[in-house]
């Protein structure tokens, strides 16, 4: 069928783009009301006022909350696990755990250590001044190197990487030339896949030498993946979806292709098969390119995990924001059928981060060909 | 925004949790591992060439050992035939040589019995012979004795006797 006529009706034209502008900047201004919104202060506002009311339960305030780091591992309750704060100021290091930053009801409190006072604003550790007004210029200069939740939960993936990998290793050596067994059978697979249908396509007969780092990125990141979707403790952290881990994953990308750029690769991007007076754009867009290809990876995979976890925590809420135990036996088969779906996106993304790394490294090292 | 801004602790232990992670995943654990299964990759692949050139083997053997059987049910089938052909030629020499040696006997018998024959006919004959004469002589004496008759005889028989 010939949908061209339609297109080309100009007054239909019009009412598209309008309508599309419509919809991208009512997104818009969704998305932006709650983060621009300091919710904290609205609800200590809002307890001011009448305190022995009830809080009143904001989905967007809890959703972000669960998503974004935060100094302290909330367990239940009143209960959180403390977790090093570690700090750079400019009158030294400084590390205290973090549960000097709360009172006894959770509430964020004034610590000072010595060297100077801290308050944790928004989980942002500010410095605050004599007169307990937060020092903004002092602040700025506050490295923030704590040992956060996402941090804590991604030590956690590593040692269980490690834990199993070693044990599989170690089954390789008992085991030598014998078929595969327990945890080494279940491993096995997922290390030829990427041996066989991610780096040997891509890459070609140089893929044994990229082997180590496809491998770790993919495992790193599906087991974070897999942690972050555990609901309770030793799960539970937003790791994979918080930005700052897709942006050193996608770096270290960044830089393994280009260091392992061959001539081919260079003269592709500096010395590309066009009329001269093309060149300097060209140069451009090349360059533009070996950068927005890590970021592509470090965009999707952040907000692939993101929005998973924001879909299943929007499901949970519709619990609390109904009011009614009613809407709970929905409200669980829907978040029932997104994890199982998370589980498959766990995976997948895994897998493409680790394909497309595979693909940006295959172009770079590839022969000439033409 | 919040979400989007990558905080600098969160980039520093990645970095180094994930560089780690890679060096020690990739002594510990993929070294050996790739190691291992690439081995085993080669030894199976390696395996699967024997048993071809084994099963190979095994069907020129089977080959060699059924045309060794053809021939040897044709050797069996010749030796037969021939010890067939030689029996056959033996019973025939056998049988000739007993029906010469019957004949030669009975031709032997044939004489011999002729020869006793002829022995004892002669015999006989000389026996009937002097017999013969003895009886004759005798008859003759007798005849003799009485002249008369005899006289009487001859003049028959002269009288008989017509001159013509």
């Amino acid at each position: 069928m010939d949908f061209s006529h339609i297109l080309n009706y100009k007054n239909f034209r019009l009412t598209t783009l309008l309508a599309v502008f419509l919809f991208f900047s009512s997104i818009n201004s969704f998305a932006e009301t709650p983060l621009t919104v300091p919710p904290h202060s609205e609800t200590a506002a809002h307890n001011e006022a009448t305190p022995a009311a009830e809080e009143k339960f904001d989905p967007t305030v809890t959703i972000l909350e669960h998503i974004s780091d935060t100094h302290s591992w909330h367990l239940f309750g009143h209960t959180a696990i403390a977790l090093p704060v570690i700090l750079f100021t400019p009158n030294g290091l400084d590390v205290f755990l973090s549960s000097k930053l709360v009172n006894e009801h959770h509430e964020a409190v004034a610590y000072n250590s010595g060297k100077n006072t801290y308050l944790n604003e928004e989980e942002h550790i500010k410095i605050l001044a004599a007169d307990g007004e937060i020092d903004e210029a002092a602040s700025a200069h506050v490295y923030d190197f704590s040992i956060t939740k996402n941090v804590a939960a991604m030590f956690i993936a590593v040692i269980v990487i490690l834990l199993v990998f070693t044990k599989v290793a170690s089954a390789y050596k008992t085991r030598a030339g014998k078929a595969p067994k327990g945890l080494q059978s279940f491993a096995e697979p997922f290390i030829i896949f990427v041996r066989d249908d991610i780096a040997r396509p891509n890459i070609g007969y140089k893929y044994e030498k990229f082997m180590p780092l496809l491998l770790t990125i993919f495992f790193f990141i599906w087991f974070n993946n897999l942690l972050g979707l555990i609901p309770i403790f030793p799960g539970g952290a937003n790791v994979t979806g918080n930005i700052a881990f897709t942006l050193v994953l996608s770096a270290i990308v960044l830089v393994v292709v280009n260091l392992n750029g061959n001539k081919y690769y260079w003269s592709h991007i500096f010395k590309p098969d066009v009329p001269f007076w093309l060149l300097p754009i060209m140069w451009v867009v090349e360059i533009i390119g070996i950068f927005s290809k890590p970021f592509a990876l470090m965009i999707r995979l952040f907000a692939n995990i993101t929005a998973g976890h924001i879909i299943i925590l929007s499901l949970v809420s519709l619990i609390f924001i109904f009011k009614s135990l009613a809407i709970a036996p929905v409200s669980v088969a829907f978040v029932l059928f997104m994890s199982v779906l998370e589980l498959l996106v766990a995976f997948l993304q895994a897998f493409i981060f680790t394909m497309l790394t595979a693909l940006f490294i295959g172009t770079a090292v590839e022969e000439h060909h033409h | 925004m919040d979400l989007v801004t990558p905080s600098i602790g969160l980039v520093f232990w990645t970095l180094i949790s994930f560089l780690i992670l890679l060096v020690l995943l990739k002594k510990l654990a993929w070294k050996p591992v790739l190691t291992a299964i690439h081995d085993r990759e080669l030894s199976i692949e390696d395996a699967l060439n024997k048993a071809e050139i084994a099963r190979e083997e095994i069907a020129t053997l089977t080959n060699q050992n059924e045309s060794l059987l053809k021939q040897a049910r044709a050797e069996r089938d010749e030796i037969l035939k021939q010890a067939k052909t030689l029996k056959d030629q033996i019973v025939a020499e056998a049988k000739a040589s007993a029906q010469a040696e019957g004949n030669k006997m009975i031709e032997k018998a044939k004489t011999e019995i002729n020869n006793q024959k002829m022995a004892a006919l002669s015999e006989v004959k000389n026996q009937v012979a002097t017999l013969s004469l003895e009886i004759a002589e005798k008859v003759l004496r007798n005849q003799f004795a009485d002249k008369q008759a005899q006289e009487g005889l001859v003049t028959q028989l002269l009288n008989d006797v017509k001159l013509n």
